[in-house]
């Protein structure tokens, strides 16, 4: 009996093959498809374009093209709020629940305002702004935000130099999991 | 099993007097002819449709969301075209014929995949829950249905390819940690997600309960984390980047972010922890005095619900309700507990443990540590229902701070 169930184990795992290390389904990326799509920028500004734009350049784009939706300073809405500081570069979003959380008081890096625009803004035309009007755009909003000065110009070099005031605010999620077993709640 | 018509017809009329659906609360259609024995039925047809009688709906929160009607399922999997929504840019039409899948970065091979050689990989099929990490509603009225409270998280049976697959395919490098996500949509929504999670249990999903992925579930191919916030888990998926670092996007720093009591705020909380909601009764449901089957879905991210409590009495006693099996990981699983109804004012509440030994917590505790000005994001108090003495429920409102 025991034979036979060996054998019947045996012939099934005859049967099943190996999964083998890779099955060969797909085809090899072109550089220029993987350089179309890759549009992504790190905070260490891997992935910036070539390209520059000063503070008033980005000035008059904002008022053709995000003024509508964000305010003439960026403060006034209707939509999301862009600018302004917490006295103190304090970080009350916890406490309180009417602070704005604006590029100069919330984001943590300077960064991701270009990687933004160039994927999503203006939302009636995504993808249509130039990396030069990018750059201007973020330089316009940085210093409406008293970060960098008026007279300011954003390139890939510039961009990820400037150090946002929310940047050390984020922590790591210690709520932890099954590996971390807490009987009590992890609120 | 043979079913008698009368029987079904007197289960009907109970689920009619407990008010049980708010499709059955709306006004009854024309009566049907008279007995259905007495003429033939309609033929066969190429696509069902639901009973005229029964019109579950989802509500939409502006343009770019809608909420699951749990008031009015039953057990465990939500109806495709139930399950909740949430986009950044609107639902994008992309045709499946043209569409493509990148994945580059630190790999040894970047390569595309077309859905047709997605669908040629070995599959698998899960089902669990996905969950919104707003999902919760600070200054919900005492007029708020069990939509209205949490219907941004639904369930479905996911099938595609491991996510683990496609990166030995292309041989993810072992220095790559973080991978960014990136969707085909007018947001070309981003998000950066741990190499870990690809090696446990993520996966590319194109068939949600039997067929293709609904449009508004990222039709034809969308990332899945079994357990992770809503937003992480990128519809309409065409990019991914392996990387040794998270690429930091808007969505995952400027937004699903969750700020805390002690001025900082928690990033990448990805796992939505344990939640339960009672379905039955709820808002507008009017109870009749007698047995009444307390029941609702809970669930955790962080593996399989172990046990439910119940309290009829504002929290002072609880009981274990009933799991309904298979209790599976990361997945709501229906509870149910039977109660007698006197006629009192009674508050009726659950809470989920899940098999960590997490306790959902009540909302002061939840208050203390998050303050009083927290992000809808990760909230999952101990919520319930209010049952006045003329049998009217109603959500048990609690202050936020």
């Amino acid at each position: 009996m025991i034979a036979i169930v060996a054998c019947a184990i045996a012939a099934f795992a005859a049967q099943t093959p190996q999964m083998p290390a890779t099955l060969g389904i797909g085809r090899p990326a072109m550089p220029a498809e993987i350089s179309a799509w890759d549009i992504d920028v790190r905070p260490d500004g891997v992935g910036l374009p070539p390209g520059r734009g000063a503070v008033t350049e980005g000035e008059t784009i904002y008022a053709a093209r995000c003024a509508s939706c964000h305010g003439k300073t960026g403060k006034e809405g209707p939509n999301d709020r862009l600018v302004g500081r917490e006295p103190g570069d304090a970080f009350p979003f916890g406490r309180d629940p009417q602070r704005p959380k604006t590029i100069g008081s919330y984001w943590p890096y300077a960064t991701t305002v270009f990687d933004y625009i160039r994927r999503a803004m203006p939302p009636n035309a995504p993808g249509s702004l130039q990396s030069g009007e990018i750059y201007g755009l973020v330089a316009y909003l940085l210093f409406l935000n008293d970060l960098i000065p008026a007279d300011a110009v954003m390139d890939a070099t510039s961009l990820p130099k400037v150090v946002m005031p929310a940047r050390d605010r984020f922590v790591p999620d210690p709520r932890g999991g099954p590996k971390s077993v807490n009987p009590r709640s992890r609120p | 099993m043979k079913v008698s018509r009368r029987r079904v017809l007197a289960t009907a009329a109970g689920a009619v007097a407990l008010g049980r659906t708010a499709a059955m609360q709306s006004p009854a259609p024309a009566p049907a002819a008279s007995d259905p024995s007495k003429a033939p039925g309609r033929p066969a047809r190429t696509l069902g449709q639901r009973a005229a009688f029964e019109k579950p709906q989802r509500i939409t929160r502006g343009a770019t969301g809608s909420q699951t009607p749990h008031q009015d399922l039953y057990g465990t999997i939500t109806p495709a075209d139930l399950h909740f929504e949430r986009h950044h840019a609107g639902v994008p039409e992309i045709d499946p014929r043209s569409y493509s899948l990148l994945i580059h970065g630190m790999v040894e091979r970047p390569m595309m995949f077309t859905l047709a050689d997605l669908k040629r990989f070995p599959s698998v099929s899960r089902v669990c829950f996905l969950e919104c990490s707003g999902n919760f509603n600070r200054a919900a009225p005492p007029e708020t249905t069990p939509q209205q409270l949490a219907g941004m998280t639904s369930q479905s049976e996911w099938t595609g390819v491991m996510l683990s697959t496609l990166f030995r395919e292309v041989g993810a490098r072992p220095q790559a940690t973080w991978f960014l996500a990136e969707g085909h949509d007018a947001a070309l929504l981003a998000r950066s997600i741990p190499v870990e999670k690809a090696f446990d249990d993520a996966m590319i999903a194109y068939a949600q309960n039997g067929e293709a992925i609904r449009p508004e579930q990222g039709y034809p191919a969308r990332l899945l984390l079994p357990g992770w916030e809503g937003n992480s888990n990128v519809k309409w998926i065409r990019r991914i980047e392996l990387s040794d670092r998270p690429f930091m996007t808007r969505e995952e720093t400027s937004k699903y972010t969750d700020p805390l009591a002690n001025d900082t705020a928690r990033i990448f909380s990805f796992v939505m922890d344990a939640r339960s909601l009672i379905t039955y009764p709820a808002y507008p449901v009017t109870l009749t005095r007698g047995w009444v089957e307390i029941n609702g879905i809970a669930w955790s991210g962080y593996g399989k619900i172990q046990r439910v409590d119940v309290s009829t009495d504002a929290g002072r006693s609880w009981a274990s309700a009933k799991l309904q099996e298979p209790v599976l990981p990361k997945a709501h699983t229906r509870f149910r507990h039977l109660w007698k109804w006197d006629g009192g004012e009674a508050i009726v509440l659950s809470r989920a443990v899940d098999e960590t030994g997490y306790v959902q917590p009540p909302r002061a505790e939840l208050l203390k540590t998050r303050g009083p000005g927290a992000a809808n994001y990760h909230l999952n108090p101990v919520t319930g229902w209010l049952v006045r003495s003329d049998g009217a429920v109603v959500y048990n409102q609690e202050a936020w701070g």
